[in-house]
């Protein structure tokens, strides 16, 4: 148990390094990319786990009781909303891509340099 | 080189790479065994030093508020490039002549969808206020709370309201609002400066513990944040809309 | 119980990593990428992180879903108009 979070933060940047490389489709290519990020979250949040310890949210928890760091969670949550945006900008590129070229497949992109 | 070719290239650097990746992984402290300093600290200080009781709110605005900046102008960035790249293709029609144009090309939506987009949509932005407002209380703050305010915007344009809503012409007064939000968080930031303090510094009264409009610049900052957040989400999902009704009038054609 | 649980979210979000990626047709992705992002709301619950699961849960399943099938609308289009 101790050393699955480590695990699935490989796999999860494993299968979406697969899953890019082997693409047809910049779209698809786009979702990979995010599932890879996903993996940075679970790493930071896996590394802030402490056993036992509570949500450092201290509303109805004495100040002295043992919590989690907020730190990696707070870089963690800003970053899910910024990489919405940059998903949406890779996208406007995308619909940029197809128009121009008349394809989203990157493996016929490279042949039509822009 | 072939495709296959680059799949056993890529084989062979994947392996590699995921040999290094759970080499390096495996040194990590096992699970549950957290040892880093800085979260301690902050957790025993965030209350009696900012009068927040979330202490993850307290650390984006306040502990780490520059970080925070530079991450909003990320966000802030991406958007200016996609409306960028997705208006210079729009087509020449203009205001009103445009939108009677998109009104012929909307489609049928189903009325069960338009009755729930229409519910949804207030109690939703609702939720994303108190989410915003309660920030540096229970867990939320502007980025969370800003996006689930976009979504009741986007709830009106599926329950196909996308026509109607058009007419007030968003994109300018959001543009606007999504520029004031990223501005304010720097103007909060010089706030600071200006009575001697550092840039970011908390210098607003703290007050009491628990209060909706305690903890400083922290609840200030988050409202500016949630403001940011929003506009940008409604203006996103307004471009790619716009995107996605040109086509269907190309094919009707 | 916070051990089993973990270790099932965990298991689920590799599980559901792995299905987004494989998953060829995009109308299909996006739909399967809202379930992967409930899943890791799920997770970062699991783990403590309230806040990180709340950003996730609003991204992950509206507003990157709504995003993706306005452009694969849009691309789709282009490509029968061809």
């Amino acid at each position: 148990m101790s050393l699955l979070p480590w695990f699935v933060v490989v796999w999860l940047f494993a299968v979406g390094l697969y899953g890019i490389v082997t693409s047809r489709d910049l779209i698809h290519q786009v979702i990979c990319l995010t599932v890879i990020q996903s993996s940075t979250y679970v790493l930071l949040l896996a590394i802030g786990y402490r056993r036992g310890a509570a949500a450092p949210v201290f509303a109805t928890l004495p100040s002295s009781s043992s919590a989690v760091d907020p730190v990696v969670q707070a870089l963690a949550l800003t970053d899910i909303v910024v990489e919405a945006t940059v998903l949406a900008l890779l996208l406007a590129l995308t619909v940029q891509a197809g128009k121009r070229f008349g394809t989203i497949d990157p493996q016929q992109l490279h042949a039509l340099r822009g | 080189m072939n495709a296959g070719q680059r799949q056993w290239f890529f084989g062979c650097s994947l392996a590699a790479f995921v040999g290094l990746l759970l080499w390096g992984v495996l040194g990590l402290p096992p699970l549950g065994h957290y040892r880093g300093p800085y979260g301690d600290a902050i957790n025993q200080a965030v209350v009696a030093q900012r009068h927040a009781t979330d202490a993850i709110a307290a650390v984006n605005f306040d502990y780490r508020g520059v970080d925070t900046i530079v991450e909003e102008f990320i966000l802030f960035a991406s958007v200016a490039g996609c409306t960028l790249l997705l208006r210079q293709q729009r087509d020449e029609e203009a205001g009103m002549a445009r939108t009677r144009a998109l009104e012929g090309r909307m489609g049928q939506t189903s009325a069960a969808v338009t009755a729930l987009g229409l519910t949804l949509a207030v109690p939703v932005a609702l939720l994303g206020w108190y989410v915003v407002t309660h920030g540096q209380l229970t867990p939320g703050g502007g980025f969370q709370g800003g996006t689930i305010m976009a979504s009741g915007a986007v709830f009106l344009y599926l329950a196909g309201e996308y026509v109607t809503l058009r007419r007030l012409n968003p994109p300018p007064l959001l543009e606007v609002l999504e520029a004031l939000g990223a501005g304010g968080y720097i103007l909060i930031g010089f706030a600071g400066m200006a009575t001697g303090a550092a840039f970011l510094q908390n210098v607003l009264p703290l007050g009491r513990v628990g209060q909706v409009n305690s903890a400083g610049t922290i609840w200030v900052i988050s409202m500016s944040v949630g403001m940011e957040v929003a506009a940008a989400f409604v203006l996103l999902a307004t471009e790619f809309m716009e995107q996605a009704l040109d086509l269907r009038q190309r094919r009707r054609i | 119980m916070t051990d089993a649980l973990q270790a099932a979210t965990l298991v689920l979000a590799a599980a559901g990593g792995l299905a987004v990626v494989i998953t060829r047709d995009v109308v299909r992705q996006a739909l399967m990428m809202s379930l992967f992002g409930l899943l890791l709301a799920i997770l970062f619950f699991a783990f403590q992180a309230p806040d990180v699961a709340l950003s996730e849960i609003a991204v992950g399943t509206i507003v990157i879903p709504v995003l993706l099938l306005f452009t694969i609308a849009k691309v789709r289009n282009q490509e029968k108009e061809r």
